[in-house]
């Protein structure tokens, strides 16, 4: 589709999907590289970037499965290009052990995952939030995963621009988390100016290489090892490596390799942090939500504000490192914090976590038939419970 | 327990903003300013369904300047199937995408309008493609229009039934106005052989609507 | 004897990796040998060589070596190199795997290579056994032998790994064994001037677990077997189906420079939509 329509102040808008939203989103971020295997309901993002990477200089290419998808996008990586690949939740499990992969080696990906209803084949066609606790503790061993949600048309562009951000400026893959209904759904979508977009570069070696230490643990201990063909002749390896990249088995140099990996999200959190709040600052009741469930709490909030209770809400726009500390802030003055999910309950585990040493009353409202939550939904649960 | 339905929704349900009320003869389906208004589009898989959700949400959406949230259901089948496009339009947030009670509700298979016009708000609208309708059904008035015999007749292909449908929506309902429509059409075939006969068809429904208002008014 | 041995040095990271995890006896210091030589022979910079394998005893050959060197996950070498090749076009890729790693595990990525005729190098180390874990039957394995998953005779009857990337469509497809190291230099030299997805297999020994169960633990006795057993494919184009039993057919099966490559197929897509689009 060509971009005809513009806003008074010249931007771009589209009436599009949530898939194809990231498809602009990654573009816009400079991804040049996507291997994909068709899944619904993410097949959109796949056939969006098949028809725009090659426009851009960018290469796309289906691959034979899901593990191979993100395999070719981690070796992309490993020779400097931004790249993405787009899945669903059979497809997310296919590929945890590759993700693994790119933890340990450090190399940026992102990966968009539009969830749909399981556990296995489950609902290809409807919504759900089950991959919630897959995009934290998805691949063995120890690490701490980044997540980003979107709620809308506009956020699913925005959140895919900022995930290749955090992934390059991070070393670490990304996970962006739509479900069903966002990915399927249509809304205007007013595109960025180039001007106006940030994008994180491909870090470089600084150096000369007979000094490169590619697995080196500097003060914000990330680690930028260098795009092939660059002069940079080193290891690459999944397995526990020293700082040259070397498989190791010293006990010093294992601990602060998985030391590091944390540290280098944890002290980052709170540039990884993204939320919203509505109505939080005398908030008895607080909402916690992310995508599709979030629009269902927002009307709830609208419409219990409306009837004069205390309500607020805390809109996740990342989901992974939780942010604890927009929670314990938002979470002020409730008594009663619910969680609503399009799942069984999987956000509610990091909430209780974070609201351990208070008395606050954690409560789960869930819905899990592949519809998405109402605001009505959430309000009866509100005044059943207080 | 999960709750479902949506009898107590007190979002999900329009708020007496449409102008004169109930009494008064009304001008206009779509109010100027609306905190709910939802539109169905239904038929099988195969017959343009979710393509005439999303055209209608974009003239709707960039044209006109609405806020419009489409979502669809569909089944696991590209071709038969029941298939349904939501369009919500709202002059605020759109918290939940799907149709509650349409407010209209435009159906292309019998199926499609058994199964939807019973959930149609009393005072809302249902148009129906005349091959869909034995029986009446629902509390809303039903409109029945010749979409596919026309699409077939006119044009030999009973694929642009729905962009007939499209025009006659303009000119008989008011939802969406008669320009924005059309860029949209024009935006979606351009430079492809089905232009001319899309934006022919597109006439065609809109002087269709011209003649049903004539003879059926809202 | 002396500049091959340092010829060969300037390749390796003998510095900080040495001694490899390579049993005394096995066959892949062998063939990372002929490698070296080939590459050297080539005289392809060390900067412009991507080295990728996944995971076993072979996927290790990566660590010891100068190169852009990325050891993955079992059995999708192949993947990554395939995103390695198409982002750096330029880049001369190679995939060392082993029979377990490359045919089992990556044996859908090894056809859908084969079938794409991407230029990538992969040279194929067949011991007939999963070595690093520990001597476990492998697709390779043949009929009868012995593993630790097979401690009655191996019933799962073996691939044939020329056949199957000729039947994939691989567009260079060579067969050698350890003992005929100037073949493998040579076959490995073609595959890597080929323009096109290419695969050589070596046949290999581990005398530490494939000879030490099936009665040839002396490294010497399976090279021996090797050479007595290898036909050349002339040779062998003579010989019945009986006569070839438990035989190794050696040579280049097939050397095919008609079938586009994948990576220029890509680029050209790109060059004429980017220029479509203004270059954008």
């Amino acid at each position: 589709m060509p971009l005809n329509r513009f806003t008074k102040d010249g931007h771009p808008i589209k009436f599009v999907q949530g898939n194809e939203a990231v498809v602009w989103g990654a573009i816009h971020a400079g991804c040049r590289f996507f291997a994909g295997y068709p899944i619904t309901p993410s097949t959109e993002i796949a056939e969006g970037m098949a028809r725009e990477l090659p426009k851009v200089g960018g290469v796309f290419i289906q691959m034979e499965d899901e593990i191979g998808s993100i395999a070719a996008i981690i070796g992309a990586s490993a020779a400097g290009a931004k790249a993405m690949t787009a899945t669903s939740g059979p497809g997310f499990s296919l590929m945890q052990e590759n993700i693994g992969y790119a933890y340990m080696t450090q190399l940026p990906i992102v990966i968009v995952d539009v969830q749909r209803g399981g556990p296995s084949t489950g609902l290809p066609t409807k919504l759900s939030q089950g991959d919630t606790m897959q995009a934290r503790w998805g691949t063995h061993g120890d690490y701490t995963a980044v997540a980003l949600a979107a709620s809308s048309v506009q956020e699913a562009y925005e959140a895919t621009i900022r995930a290749f951000n955090l992934a390059c400026k991070l070393s670490t893959p990304v996970i962006v988390l739509l479900d069903e209904l966002i990915g399927h759904m249509r809304e205007k979508l007013v595109l960025k100016k180039p001007e106006e977009i940030h994008e994180e570069p491909r870090s470089f070696p600084t150096v000369p290489p007979e000094w490169y230490l590619p697995y080196d643990i500097p003060s914000d201990f990330i680690a930028h090892p260098s795009p092939f063909g660059e002069g940079y002749r080193y290891s690459i390896t999944g397995l526990t490596h020293d700082r040259a990249g070397f498989p190791t088995s010293i006990s010093a140099e294992i601990t602060e390799r998985l030391e590091a990996l944390r540290e280098k999200i944890v002290v980052h959190k709170q540039e990884i942090w993204d939320w919203k709040e509505y109505y939080t600052g005398d908030a008895r009741i607080l909402i916690v939500a992310y995508g599709s469930a979030a629009r269902a709490a927002r009307g709830a909030v609208e419409h219990l504000r409306r009837k004069r209770f205390k309500a607020g809400f805390l809109e996740l726009k990342s989901i992974w490192p939780f942010p604890d500390g927009p929670l314990l802030s938002a979470a002020k003055h409730a008594k009663y914090v619910f969680v609503a999910e399009n799942c069984m309950g999987q956000l509610i585990h990091p909430v209780k976590e974070a609201l351990a040493g208070t008395h606050i009353r954690v409560v789960s409202v869930t819905r899990y038939d592949g519809h998405p939550l109402e605001p009505a939904q959430i309000v009866h649960a509100i005044k059943e419970e207080i | 327990m999960p709750r479902q339905g949506s009898q107590n929704s007190s979002t999900g349900r329009r708020t007496g903003t449409r102008p004169g009320g109930k009494k008064n003869k009304r001008t206009k389906l779509l109010p100027d300013r609306v905190e709910r208004f939802e539109i169905r589009i239904s038929g099988a898989g195969g017959q343009g369904i979710i393509s005439t959700g999303m055209l209608l949400g974009e003239a709707i959406a960039l044209g006109d300047g609405r806020n419009v949230s489409q979502s669809q259901a569909y089944g696991p089948e590209a071709r038969g199937g029941a298939t349904r496009a939501d369009l919500i339009i709202s002059d605020g947030d759109i918290f939940f995408p799907e149709c509650h009670e349409p407010d209209l509700l435009v159906a292309f298979t019998t199926e499609a309008y058994e199964k939807h016009a019973p959930s149609v708000k009393p005072d809302g609208l249902i148009i129906a493609d005349e091959s869909a309708v034995d029986i009446v059904m629902g509390n809303a008035r039903t409109v029945k229009v010749p979409f596919i015999k026309l699409a077939e007749k006119e044009f030999g292909h009973p694929i642009v039934a729905n962009i007939i449908a499209l025009g006659f929506l303009a000119t008989y309902t008011g939802i969406v106005s008669e320009k924005s429509i059309r860029e949209a059409v024009e935006d979606r075939f351009a430079g492809t052989k089905y232009l001319d006969m899309n934006l022919k068809a597109l006439e065609a429904g809109f002087k269709l609507g011209k003649e049903y208002a004539k003879k059926y008014p809202l | 004897m002396a500049t091959q041995l340092s010829e060969i040095h300037e390749y390796l990271r003998w510095r900080k990796r040495f001694p490899t995890v390579w049993c005394a006896g096995c066959g892949i210091g062998t063939i990372m040998n002929n490698m070296l030589h080939a590459i050297h022979d080539l005289q392809i910079p060390k900067d412009d060589i991507a080295l990728i394998s996944g995971i076993g005893c072979s996927s290790r050959m990566p660590i010891y070596v100068d190169f852009n060197t990325l050891h993955t996950t079992h059995g999708r070498a192949l993947p990554f190199a395939i995103g390695v090749k198409l982002a750096r076009p330029e880049m001369t890729v190679i995939v060392v795997s082993g029979d377990g790693d490359g045919l089992a595990i990556g044996g859908n990525h090894f056809i859908h290579a084969c079938r794409r005729n991407i230029d990538i190098t992969m040279i194929l180390i067949n011991n007939s056994i999963y070595g690093m874990t520990g001597g476990q039957v492998a697709p390779t394995t043949p009929l009868g032998a012995r593993a630790h998953t097979a401690p009655y005779g191996n019933i799962d009857p073996p691939f044939d790994a020329v056949e199957l990337a000729l039947a994939a469509g691989a567009t260079f497809v060579a067969r050698s064994t350890t003992y005929h190291i100037i073949q493998n230099i040579n076959y490995i030299k073609k595959a890597l001037q080929h323009k096109g997805f290419s695969v050589v297999e070596i046949i290999s020994q581990c005398p530490t677990l494939y000879g030490r169960l099936n009665g040839i633990p002396d490294p010497r006795d399976m090279l021996l077997w090797e050479k007595e057993n290898a036909v050349p494919l002339a040779k062998a184009k003579k010989m019945s189906p009986e006569e070839l039993k438990g035989k190794i057919i050696t040579g280049i099966f097939r050397e095919d420079t008609q079938k586009p490559e994948y990576t220029e197929q890509v680029y050209e897509l790109i060059r004429k939509l980017s220029k479509s689009n203004g270059g954008k």
